[in-house]
């Protein structure tokens, strides 16, 4: 039995791989552009819900702030793109400077104008603050939903933050990317959406190795421990604040190439990316893909933001309530999420409210059963 | 000494409002550890109470009532925002304790539905299901024990909902036949105006205050009184504090663990509708108008350290006096001479919304050497 189950768990995740895979490789001939770039947008924000996964999933940390990573990642990319292509404005600065009579590009903007920084920058800055901010609450063993009360907070400070600095990123306008030019093209054209598509879809199965390798081996078990009794972590001689930095920072990291990646397909970042709902809504994308599964992460990101974007066409007004209805019904009914719910007794469960009895497995073969799930 | 009375009566306007939206919500989260971020949404169902109240009262059958409407709505957004807050507890929440953050994620997605409920639905039908609602809830408790125990009671619960229910579908009609601006959806926000004797302003020590900031502290003043009273010294005050402390102890002792949690979470949900009336009375009043306190009310109740009204209180009052000083530039005021750089930095903060960013951070300061608050619950487990 348990090795029918082994299979049929293998099956089903090499299965969706293939189904995954196939439909990145079809896509680019099938999808007209505007779907095309639709996709390429939901698949860059995979990589936000891997992260989300690895803290969520794994270490059992909710964190209500991934958006200000994710935004800090868009704006790294947004500004390379402003600069570089500002050649033709006053003071060769980007245009928006102009406005707020700014003559100089401020100090820290200096470095992105040279291509390898940014592309360092949109994870490595990210990655440096949740570093920060998360050394500071888990020094005092701050945890539980103290933890996500306070990563919300960090994000509305972010949020106004940023919301008021037209000096410095424009403020509330946001920058955008798709009138920026790349290779001598713009951002906005078919063929470097294409391109982004490719690089985005590359990048997700990346991710997915890099978090598959991360939570392998003993450090993801010391993960897997400090979600499921993090004093009995601490007393056995380990010290979860060093773990819980290191996972956030590398979710934030992760967050932040998400965020470089929406924001040149979507064509701007602006704080609208710090909002509230926008952060709680990555933990959902995990919660229905099933958390503790990655490649549950990868699917509810992208089915569920596939599913906004053709249910917000037909009824602008419904989306609302079944997302709401999302958001109770995977907790109370389906905690494991859908991926999880499969892999578990989901299926046979089901078979057997329609009548079809499975054998009642026997003593020794429950024994057995055990063993080898240790 | 002006400008003293100044700042401590805009921080004391600015923190009862706090205190009065946190109130609730230190109840629920501090006693049953709860997380609810539908919190704020049940505030705006309490201010939308309001709104339809006013609107009722000013048709001509109860005009010449219509001065002590607010007092009114404010019982009624109560009754209002308790019976949706029970609601949700006996679907939803009880499903959930002992695990904080499912209840979060669950909560969020009740906000999320509330907040299109308002947009999609006219109020006149909301209305009409709140009050087929609080009748179907209130009516089998009416029953005497002889009906209760008898084996026909379904037959009974039954008519009581077919009862509640005929009466909420004529109550919808009626307000939508009657007042026309309640009878489509509207995802405006609307506005709720004050009668005549709330407006204007108040003479105190030579400073002119207005009106309807005092008569938000005098309400959070009262429910204040009333929520530590009932607390402190009624039967059922004392089981949820039973409750709180032990909860399986209390159990054993034959307190009914079920009907204290549903009790709790009335109260604290029906304290947020109180907030309602009170936030509705500051601004227009729309779908978002939750949102934009629940992240106040959380760091005012992790400040002041879960499960302590006092804490609650202090922190508070605390941050709407902070709030007032640096979002206004007041430092400035008080101290016109100090050196330039100071002066630009205050000058940086001196809007709200940087105000909100310096108060946020110094709570994360502060917490860095009291992580569990001004007030922590001792104890010496290692998990609390």
């Amino acid at each position: 039995m348990s090795l029918n189950r082994l299979n049929l768990n293998k099956i089903t995740t090499l299965s969706i791989w293939i189904i995954l895979i196939a439909v990145i490789i079809a896509a680019p001939t099938i999808l007209p552009v505007f779907r095309l770039n639709l996709l390429g947008r939901y698949l860059s924000l995979a990589i936000v819900a891997l992260g989300v996964d690895l803290i969520w999933g794994f270490t059992g940390l909710l964190s209500l702030g991934q958006g200000i990573f994710f935004a800090l990642g868009g704006y790294c990319a947004a500004m390379y793109l402003q600069i570089t292509s500002s050649s033709e404005f006053p003071n060769n600065i980007p245009e928006f400077f102009a406005l707020y009579g700014v003559n100089n590009l401020p100090f820290f903007w200096e470095p992105f104008k040279s291509p390898l920084f940014t592309l360092i920058a949109i994870w490595l800055v990210p990655a440096l603050i949740a570093g920060m901010l998360g050394f500071l609450v888990f020094r005092n063993r701050i945890k539980g939903v103290y933890f996500s009360i306070l990563t919300q907070a960090a994000l509305l400070v972010f949020f106004n933050l940023f919301n008021g600095q037209q000096k410095l990123i424009n403020g509330t306008n946001g920058l955008k990317t798709d009138v920026t030019q790349l290779f001598g093209q713009m951002v906005g054209s078919e063929s470097i959406q294409r391109l982004f598509f490719w690089i985005t879809a590359i990048l997700v199965i990346a991710a997915w190795f890099f978090s598959k390798w991360v939570v392998k081996g003993r450090f993801g078990n010391i993960l897997i421990g400090i979600r499921d009794d993090e004093p009995r972590v601490r007393f056995t001689g380990y010290n979860p604040v060093i773990f819980k930095t290191i996972i956030f920072s590398i979710a934030g990291g992760l967050a932040g190439i998400s965020g470089a990646l929406y924001t040149v397909q979507s064509g701007i970042v602006s704080p609208q990316f710090m909002t509230v709902p926008f952060s709680i809504e990555m933990v959902i994308w995990v919660a229905v893909g099933g958390r503790g599964t990655l490649l549950g992460a990868i699917l509810g990101a992208v089915f569920i933001n596939y599913a906004k974007s053709l249910v917000s066409e037909a009824l602008p007004a419904s989306w609302m309530f079944i997302q709401g209805g999302l958001f109770i019904l995977v907790v109370t009914a389906l905690p494991e999420g859908v991926l999880g719910w499969m892999k578990g007794d989901g299926p046979r469960n089901l078979l057997q409210r329609f009548g079809f009895k499975r054998k009642i497995e026997t003593y020794p073969s429950l024994e057995v059963n055990n063993k080898e799930e240790n | 000494m002006e400008l003293l009375l100044d700042i401590l009566f805009n921080g004391v306007a600015i923190g009862s409002v706090l205190l009065v939206a946190a109130l609730g919500l230190a109840i629920v989260f501090g006693l049953m550890g709860v997380i609810n971020l539908a919190h704020g949404e049940l505030m705006m169902v309490g201010a939308y109470t309001t709104y339809v109240t006013q609107l009722v009262f000013k048709l001509p059958l109860l005009k010449p009532y219509y001065n002590s409407y607010l007092i009114i709505s404010i019982f009624l957004a109560f009754i209002v925002s308790g019976v949706v807050g029970i609601i949700l507890e006996k679907t939803i929440i009880r499903k959930l304790y002992g695990s904080p953050l499912e209840t979060l994620l669950a909560t969020w997605g009740v906000s999320l539905i509330l907040q299109q409920f308002v947009r999609s639905v006219p109020l006149a039908y909301g209305a009409g299901l709140i009050i087929s609602l609080v009748l179907a809830l209130f009516i089998p408790t009416l029953f005497p024990l002889k009906i209760k125990d008898s084996i026909n009671v379904k037959y009974y619960n039954l008519s009581a909902w077919i009862i509640s229910a005929f009466s909420g579908v004529l109550t919808a009609s009626w307000i939508s036949s009657s007042i026309s601006r309640l009878s489509r959806p509207d995802s405006r926000n609307v506005d709720v105006t004050a009668p005549a004797w709330m407006r204007g302003q108040i003479e105190i020590l030579g400073t002119n205050f207005p009106k309807t900031r005092l008569i938000i502290i005098l309400i959070t003043l009262i429910s204040v009184i009333a929520i530590t009273l009932f607390l402190n010294q009624s039967a059922w005050g004392l089981r949820i504090r039973a409750v709180t402390q032990n909860r399986q102890m209390s159990d054993c002792l034959g307190i009914s663990t079920e009907k204290v949690d549903i009790l709790t979470f009335g109260i604290g949900s029906g304290l947020a509708g109180v907030a309602g009336v009170a936030v509705s009375l500051l601004g227009s009043v729309g779908p978002n108008v939750g949102g934009n306190y629940i992240v106040g009310c959380f760091m005012v109740v992790v400040l002041g350290g879960v499960g302590n009204l006092l804490g609650t209180i202090i922190a508070s009052f605390g941050i709407g006096i902070m709030t007032d000083l640096i979002g206004a530039g007041r430092l400035l005021t008080i101290w016109p001479q100090m050196p330039l750089p100071l002066a630009t930095t205050i000058d940086f903060f001196a809007t709200t919304s940087m105000a909100r960013v310096m108060i946020f951070t110094l709570i994360v300061i502060f917490l860095q050497f009291k992580p569990t608050g001004l007030f922590p619950q001792k104890g010496r487990m290692v998990e609390n």
